[in-house]
Parts: structure tokens; sequence; C-alpha cells
């Protein structure tokens, strides 16, 4: 497969909530396959609102979505791409819901159409991934901060998507997990988005960082290479940055 | 704070299958609810003792939940002696105790600690997720193990947002008094909880969405008739077909 395959593609996307000023304006902009993109833009830019409109959980006020080759109409045609594309969201209590983290990591499975003894493998086999084997009889409302994160990541995971949509996966997180969300990502060959105020992080798990402005999207794919006059202590013994 | 001290309790009871004991209780406190006579309701009193202490609870935390029911029931014993009517078996000046309420009072009693005990014995010792469940496979209507299923994982969320909003006015200095400011504020304080709630139901059912929910809930749950059950149900059947008899036999 070429790697430069398109498989989301929008195109003149105008989107607002009613009577606001309006968020996304004549926005157009193409993920590729294996595409690692960062945002990183102010707050109400409209970031977020982009993963819901691709999701289907937002409808744009006009333009097309065009998503693994065909364009996104009804919440039928959203519904299969669900699927294949996984969302995480900002708040982790958003995204667990039932009483334990087994049946939440089993939920999107068993919709999915798998069996009971299917859903609870791969289930098992997605907690077991993250280093959080131990994990599934826990009552999901009484996990710590980063522990919900992992598990909300696991319940997207065990859908298996192809596609992540990963929204501030850092915010709130000790260093420690922090780093374990940076391994699993580089660990996994997906394309995958990701929102977050962390330029560092973006620097580390993707290949182009976006940002946006307007209502469009800037997007800068070459790198320039340039220099910085900065001033620190101890400037005048040689060094590194 | 929704707690369940009854779900952690270990004893016989706890492997049998669920489905069976939401069952058993429901008859037998049907049937206790129905009975009038004092032997039947008596009988059924002590069952329900019996099925109490082998359940493995703890009988302090047994004691405080009787402790708050009675305490309605007491007002009945004094509402109902003075003002039911009929035959008078005390009078004290214009004041009568009336025979037939203080039957009435002492039936009410009877019938609520029976059905209260049964309750506790034979469903509050499962968490919620499992009555959740076990109400799913006995054909309740997915909404309404849906609507349990979500209180219950949701109820501490909405807790822990009030606390962030009495926190965040605690902080710039509130103190409750009696002015129209404190009204105000507790008036933003529950609409600001109700939004809060809304929006974030609207959240957890995108979420739900992505994860490709059509409204149908598959339960990861086994339930399996074993042969305690079976023991348990014919025993249970027993005594409520034998409450029955009395009950009968009692009426003539």
């Amino acid at each position: 497969m070429d790697n430069r395959q398109p498989i989301i593609k929008l195109s003149g996307i105008n989107f607002s909530y009613s009577a606001n000023p309006s968020i996304l304006n004549n926005l157009d902009f193409i993920f590729y396959n294996k595409d690692r993109v960062g945002f990183i833009a102010p707050n109400g830019s409209g970031k977020t609102t982009l993963f819901h409109l691709i999701m289907g959980l937002l409808r744009p006020d006009s333009g097309t979505i065009e998503i693994f080759g065909k364009i996104m109409k009804t919440e039928k045609d959203f519904v299969e791409i669900r699927h294949r594309i996984g969302l995480l969201f900002q708040d982790a209590d958003d995204q667990l819901f039932c009483p334990t983290v087994l049946e939440d990591v089993a939920f999107g499975p068993l919709n999915m159409g798998k069996s009971k003894k299917e859903a609870i493998d791969i289930s098992r086999r997605t907690l077991n991934f993250l280093g959080l084997s131990d994990f599934e009889n826990r009552i999901t409302f009484k996990l710590s901060g980063g522990e919900k994160k992992l598990v909300s990541l696991a319940t997207i995971l065990s859908m298996e998507p192809e596609i992540l949509l990963l929204d501030e996966p850092l915010t709130g997180l000790d260093t420690k997990t922090q780093s374990t969300i940076v391994d699993v990502l580089s660990k996994m060959n997906m394309s995958y988005m990701i929102i977050s105020h962390d330029i560092e992080f973006l620097k580390a798990t993707t290949n182009r960082i976006c940002s946006m402005k307007h209502g469009k999207i800037l997007v800068d794919d070459e790198i320039y290479v340039h220099r910085h006059d900065h001033a620190h202590t101890l400037g005048n013994v040689p060094h590194k940055h | 704070m929704i707690d369940e001290p009854f779900a952690d309790a270990t004893s016989i009871l706890q492997r049998i299958d669920p489905r069976v004991k939401i069952v058993a209780a429901t008859a037998y406190s049907f049937t206790t609810a129905l009975c009038y006579a004092f032997p039947t309701l008596i009988f059924s009193l002590a069952i329900s003792v019996g099925i109490i202490c082998i359940a493995g609870v703890n009988l302090w935390q047994v004691l405080k939940r009787l402790a708050i029911v009675n305490a309605f029931i007491f007002f009945l014993w004094i509402m109902l002696p003075l003002t039911y009517g009929g035959k008078a078996i005390y009078a004290v000046g214009p004041v009568k105790l009336y025979l037939p309420g203080i039957i009435l009072a002492a039936r009410i009693t009877l019938k609520s600690n029976a059905i209260l005990l049964v309750l506790i014995g034979l469903v509050a010792t499962m968490s919620s997720a499992t009555l959740g469940h076990a109400l799913n496979r006995l054909k309740m209507p997915e909404k309404l193990v849906f609507l349990l299923l979500l209180t219950y994982r949701y109820i501490f969320v909405i807790q822990q947002e009030y606390q962030k909003i009495i926190r965040s006015i605690k902080i710039r200095g509130f103190t409750p008094k009696t002015n129209l400011h404190t009204y105000k504020t507790f008036a933003y304080v529950v609409g600001m909880l109700l939004i809060r709630a809304a929006e974030r139901a609207d959240r957890v059912y995108n979420a739900m969405r992505c994860r490709g929910f059509k409204g149908k809930y598959n339960s990861l749950s086994d339930f399996q008739i074993n042969i305690q059950s079976l023991i348990f149900i014919s025993i249970m059947t027993g005594l409520t077909i034998g409450m029955i008899f009395l009950e009968i036999s009692y009426h003539g």
C-alpha cells in the first residue's frame, strides 16, 4: 500500500456552535496513512471540535468529510468508521462508564459483535500490553487519574482501530504515566493525531506538527534549520542543546 | 456517597446464582406483604432473621439500617392507635387508644422488618453491578438496568463536582447566612450541578457512541444455576408455600 494514501480528507469545513462566531472556517486538511500528526494551538481554536467532526459526533455546517475513500453523510456512515477510528477523550471519566475495568475494555469489542470469549481475550491482551494485567476487576471510579487514563486508552485499543485520535492525552498525568503513554505510542505501528500543549511530547511522538488559527489548520511540512541567540548561565562553557 | 456495606459479605449465599436470590426475595417479600395473620408474619420474620444470620453480614450495620426504618414506624405507633377508630381499649379524657390501630401498627412493623431483613440478606449482599446484570438476565427492561448501572457509576463523579463547586465558593469566603445572597449562591450551585451533569451525560453518551454503542448492553457476566442455587430455591419455595398455608389455615 502506498504510504502516502490519504485516509481522512476534510475540505471546506465550516462549523460554529449555534449563535457563536464560527470555530472552523473553510478548513482543509488531509491525513495520510501512517501519518502521525500533532496539533498545538491555543484553547478554543477548534482542535477538539475537529476530532468530534471526524467521529461524526458533530456535523459541519458545510463542507465534506471523506474517510477511507468514502464521503461521510449520515449517522450510519459514521457508525461504520467509529470501529476503525478510536477517540480518546480529554476526561477519562467520560470514557469509563462500566463498573469494572474488564467490562469497560470489553464494551467496544462486544458492540462490534465479538463473542464474550473473544471480547474477554482481546481485553486481557490489551490490558497486558499496557501493563495493566491485574486491573481486570478493579472498580473504574476508584482508579487514580493516571490509571483511568491508561484504562481509557485500553478501551480504545481493544477495538483494534486503524487510526487514533488522542485529545490531550497527557493532561493531568504524572511523569511516569506520561512516559508510559509515549512508550505505548512508539511501540504501536499506527496512524494517529494528537492534540497537546506539550511541544516536546509532540516532537517525540509525531512526524509533523500543525497549528490552528482563524478556524484553519496551518500545515508546516518542512523542517527549517535555524539558529537562536539565547542566554543562560555557564553559556561560555562549550555545551550542546 | 453510596457505599455497599454488605456486598463484601462472604457466606454460602454468595455461591447462589444472583437471579435466584432476586426471584426468591421478591416472591417472599410479596407473600409477606399480602399476609395478615400474626402467626404467618412471625414465621416470616423468623425466616428473615435466619437468612440474615447465614448471610455473614455485619450485624451492627444491619441494626443501623433497621433503626432508620423503625424510626418511621415509630411515628405510626403514635399515630395509628390514637386515630384509627373502632374499639377503644383505653381512654384518658378525650384521648382514646384504639385496638385495631395497635394491631395494624404491629402488622406493619412485622412486615417491614421481615422484608427489609430478607432484602439485606439476599439482595444487598450483591454489588450494584451484579444486581444490574442479574436484573438484565431476568428480562428487566434494558433502559432501567442502564439507569441503575450508570447512576451507580456517575453518582460519585457528580458528588466530586458538587464538592469542587462547594470548595470554590468556600475559598472565596462564602459562609451561609439567612439572606438573599446565600439563597442565590445555593441556587447557582444547584443550577451549575445540573448543567454539569447534563454536559457530562452528553460526553459520556458520545464516548459510548464512539465505541460502537447502539443501545444494546452486552453483559459479560455469566450466571450459572448450580446445585446450591437449586437447594436454596427449593427451601425458599417450601417456606413461602408454608407461609401461604399458614395464612389460609388461620383464616379457616
